[in-house]
């Protein structure tokens, strides 16, 4: 036998199941703290997707029991439930899902997760995995054990009978696996299933750890997330060879018909334009094109302008939600949001929403805290590979007032930083789903959204600094001041000083500054107004008095009040400047009232009253 | 008995009508600072202090003096900021306190007692006694004056002479006489905390040693250095304090001695060499009053280390930094600093004076020291 034979003799077919159960690691099984968190995920997703295609408000309940050496992952929705014969190959079979072939957005996608965590289940305790699943509330609810067949990827049954339920609708999954349990960290169950509660405020979450402590994450909001339809690719940034697929598997018989119903966003006229532009006969049928022509058809794609893909297909959470959902994890001083509009990558369209808590309780001297989602699931391992992280890494925060250590990298400050993508299909690093690849579309939506909400920061930032500049003023001139007046007049044994100046120039107000002098049976009275603010003040300023001034200056207008005079003067002063008034009346029997300034905020001016 | 309490009170009573003279002038001082406050809030002036910035970057050499003091840099405290507010609340608050308190009475505090009398000057309360330290050296440097005459005194720090000298202390107790080898315990004499009240009658000294620990102290002593080659063994306890480097000036001035500074072998020892021979940072105001710029630099010396082979521990991050630091401080600016700090740099390593002992309880006496100071020219 030659050699090739031979070694031809060795080659076989392996299995997915077979392949996964040699790589756990890229379907994150690959430590024991991790496998609890990725087969609770799992579940929890399968649950939530669920329930929002049959329009159910989401009700969760997680329990995590010790059992001997192992633990025991239960958990329970009231989701529509699974039908009988589907049972099986939902949950022992890899690669078997209702996603995969749809472009909209959900959780899951390729039909690996939860059958992942069965197989996990099996290789670490030999043990089947238990489901019970009810569709209705009249019919008998469905019990089975199931192992998969990793030589076939097939699901065995080791039982599967009718049993009385108490739920009217829902489905049970009990695993038994090899882990340990974590808490008081991000890369937990409970800090996973925290983050999933911030991005699916529609959801309760109940979760009963091992010691039995019980906690809820209550919902937020009652109404369901929009649910989202499947579209079909869009031309965008398709790349050619799955052009060619498209083309080679098509049942349409002619080009035109071919291009108008296989993508979104092209009509009659884009399919003629595009067959023109290629050069193509719009009448030949799609498996006809050889490499060259699906080349220049290709080509065209990216000449002709195609509307955005439709926006149905996703479902982002909203502004509103995202700070629903931040306020009542965090508590914070300041929130932001944004969501960007739809973009398309590789012929995928997706969208970035992005929301930003600030000051509260989190921690001022630490990293900012990063939430990552894709498509509503929280993202814990892998923080540093991830698109979304580079995207925050890569933004100069030092112009949004956070510090910025090292001129790049995670942000420090009081804040936390959530990031959601939405998409039909979110390009993982890899089948654990922990980071998001670094497309440069993402990359550029994730800045933009990132820059907006830091914006607002600074813009709330530089608010509060003028009012604490403000209220620092305050302190001053209402606590500290008139105390250094008092002790000076105590060490000096003179009267104590008016501060009145001194308080106008730091506040940068109106000053009115009045004194008198008594000469020759006259009082000399003069009056200095100065402008210590950067904005020009225009006024009128009154000294009403019993009897008639003389040597007034500069010339007042004069209106006889019934019982005295009142003069005024009509002023505008620019910044910086003063000015000078003075008279004389006549010094018996007069008294002095306080000027008067008209037309200005009482705040703003010293040594008068506002009228 | 009666007749000799009686002496004492008439030695008091001369001591006060002194002390009264001298606080005269500070507390004109005082009620000047004060009153320039006072006239800046009636002239609508935003009110405020300025000072010499109290950095490394503000420091110069004065060519007439030998000494390093403050440059032109100024800063103001004034009240458009809370704590320059605070600051100048304090500052009346202490204004008071030695005007009423100190000088018209003829009393006096320690520093650590000023910080806490001010617990009860409500939001002008000091949070820490450092605070109230510098603003007694800003007073210092506003009235041209010496906290000794505000009657602020230091905590006792416990720096000694030993060698052949004879003096005279002026003590409220009366006037004593000493020699500071024969008529004093093995610690040796303590310096006052106002060193002025010191009258040198005499010595047979050759020259002034400053000493950076108690160990080497007691053995120069022990092994009878301030005998064999009549040194004035002064002990400076760390950085030392105001009176110790007044009264190493005092020495090298009115007695012509020459001094040299001995201690251990690392960056931190540098600085309490720099503080006597060129002046410290903080109270650079007051260097023209202490600083000995004649004094040298005996050792350890970073060629030391190479030199004698002495045991040696690794320079931390911090003394490092410190190094580094030092090769930027205009006082270390000359070509003797600058190749031993990059030396020892290179080293990476540090020694102690204890580290002579490894080499013999006699080797510091009788080898190093003999060696060093002939080197420099002194024996």
């Amino acid at each position: 036998m030659e050699i090739a034979e031979e070694m031809a003799r060795q080659q076989k077919a392996i299995s997915v199941a077979e392949f996964f159960e040699k790589n756990r690691q890229i379907l994150g099984f690959d430590s024991a703290p991790r496998a609890l968190i990725t087969c609770v995920k799992e579940a929890v997703d399968n649950s939530l997707d669920a329930c929002e295609d049959a329009g159910i408000l989401p009700d969760i309940f997680v329990q995590i029991k010790k059992s001997g050496e192992c633990y025991q992952v239960i958990v329970e929705d009231n989701g529509p439930g699974i039908v009988q014969e589907e049972i099986p190959r939902v949950f022992a079979k890899l690669l078997y899902g209702s996603r995969f072939h749809t472009l909209r957005q959900s959780r899951g996608q390729q039909g690996i997760g939860i059958s992942a965590a069965v197989l996990y289940s099996q290789l670490t305790t030999g043990k089947p995995t238990r489901v019970i699943s009810k569709i209705a509330p009249h019919k008998p609810a469905c019990y089975c054990e199931l192992i998969i067949n990793t030589a076939k990827n097939e699901p065995e049954i080791i039982k599967m009978e009718d049993v009385d339920w108490e739920r009217p609708r829902g489905t049970r999954v009990e695993l038994e696996m090899e882990g340990s349990y974590v808490r008081s960290r991000r890369q937990s169950v409970y800090g996973s299933l925290k983050s999933t509660a911030i991005v699916n405020p529609h959801a309760r979450l109940t979760l009963v750890e091992p010691e039995g402590n019980v906690e809820i994450f209550e919902r937020v909001t009652e109404s369901l997330p929009k649910k989202a339809y499947a579209i079909s690719p869009h031309p965008a940034g398709i790349e050619l060879g799955e052009l060619m697929k498209l083309l080679r598997y098509s049942d349409k018989k002619k080009l035109r018909i071919f291009l108008k119903e296989t993508f979104s966003s092209i009509g009659a006229i884009s399919a003629q334009e595009l067959c023109s532009r290629a050069g193509l006969d719009p009448e030949q049928p799609p498996d006809s094109l050889d490499h060259e022509q699906a080349k220049r058809l290709h080509s065209a794609f990216k000449q002709i302008k195609v509307k955005s893909p439709p926006v149905d297909c996703l479902s982002p959470i909203g502004e509103e939600l995202i700070k629903a959902g931040l306020e009542k994890e965090y508590r914070l001083d300041f929130i932001a949001t944004t969501v960007r509009p739809v973009s398309v990558y590789s012929g995928n369209p997706f969208l970035v929403e992005i929301g930003f808590g600030y000051g509260g309780e989190l921690e001022k001297e630490s990293r900012v805290e990063l939430l990552r989602f894709a498509n509503r699931v929280p993202l814990v391992y892998q923080q540093g590979a991830c698109a979304l992280t580079h995207a925050v890494e890569s933004v100069s925060w030092k112009n949004y007032s956070l510090s910025q250590p090292t001129g790049s990298g995670i942000p420090v400050g009081p804040a936390v930083l959530l990031i959601h993508i939405a998409s039909t299909n979110i390009p993982f690093t890899s089948e654990s789903k922990d980071a998001v690849a670094d497309v440069p579309e993402i990359l550029a939506e994730v800045d933009l959204g990132l820059k907006e909400v830091a914006r607002k920061l600074r813009r709330y930032l530089s608010r509060q600094s003028v009012l604490s500049e403000r209220r620092e003023k305050e302190e001053i001139i209402r606590k500290i001041l008139p105390k250094i007046a008092r002790k000076l007049s105590d060490v000096l044994g003179k009267a104590e000083p008016d501060i009145g100046p001194v308080v106008a120039k730091i506040m940068g107000n109106l000053l009115v500054f009045r004194s008198a002098e008594k000469n020759d049976g006259h009082l000399l009275v003069g009056i200095r107004v100065e402008n210590h603010s950067d904005l020009v003040r225009s006024f009128k300023l009154h000294e009403v008095l019993s009897v008639q001034a003389e040597e007034v200056s500069p010339q007042a207008k004069i209106i006889p009040l019934g019982d005295g005079y009142d003069y005024h003067w009509k002023l505008s002063l620019p910044p910086g400047q003063s000015i000078s008034l003075s008279y004389r009346v006549a010094a018996d029997g007069v008294s002095l009232k306080e000027p008067v300034v008209e037309g200005l905020d009482a705040e703003i001016v010293t040594g008068a009253r506002v009228i | 008995m009666a007749d000799s309490g009686n002496r004492k009170e008439e030695q008091g009573e001369k001591a006060v009508t002194e002390a009264a003279a001298a606080s005269g002038g500070a507390e004109q001082r005082l009620m000047g600072l004060a009153d320039s406050l006072y006239r800046q809030f009636q002239q609508g002036i935003v009110p405020h202090i300025s000072l010499p910035s109290r950095t490394k970057g503000n420091i110069e050499f004065s060519i007439k003096d030998d000494v390093w003091v403050y440059g032109d840099q100024e800063t103001t405290r004034s009240v458009k900021t809370v704590r320059g507010a605070k600051t100048l609340l304090k500052t009346v608050h202490l204004s008071e306190l030695l005007i009423k308190e100190h000088l018209r009475n003829n009393r006096g505090s320690t520093l650590r007692e000023i910080y806490y009398i001010s617990e009860n000057w409500d939001i002008a309360k000091f949070h820490e006694q450092a605070e109230s330290d510098r603003l007694i050296e800003d007073l210092e440097i506003v009235t041209a004056l010496h906290r000794e005459d505000f009657h602020v005194r230091p905590e006792e720090d416990g720096a000694a002479v030993f060698g052949p000298l004879r003096l005279k202390e002026k003590t409220r107790r009366g006037e004593k006489e000493m020699h500071c080898q024969d008529d004093v315990g093995e610690a040796g004499y303590q310096i006052p905390f106002n060193v002025d009240n010191i009258e040198f009658l005499g010595h047979d000294a050759k020259m002034v040693m400053a000493i950076e620990t108690g160990g080497m102290y007691a053995r120069l002593i022990e092994n009878g250095f301030d005998q064999d080659f009549n040194t004035i063994l002064v002990h400076i306890k760390g950085q030392p304090a105001r009176s110790t480097r007044r009264f190493i000036k005092r020495l090298n001035n009115e007695l012509g001695l020459p001094v040299v500074v001995f201690t251990d072998g690392d960056p931190w020892s540098y600085r309490i060499f720099a503080s006597i021979a060129y002046g410290a940072i903080k109270s650079a105001h007051l260097s023209e009053h202490l600083v000995t710029p004649a004094a040298r630099f005996l050792g350890v010396q970073p060629s030391d280390i190479v030199d004698y082979n002495l045991s040696t521990d690794k320079l931390t991050d911090k003394d490092l930094q410190a190094l580094r630091s030092e090769l930027t401080d205009p006082r270390f600016a000359t070509p003797y600093w600058d190749k031993q700090i990059r030396l020892q740099l290179d080293l990476k390593k540090k020694a102690e004076q204890q580290a002579f002992a490894g080499k013999g309880l006699d080797y510091v006496t009788k080898t190093y020291l003999p060696q060093r100071l002939s080197e420099m020219g002194i024996i």
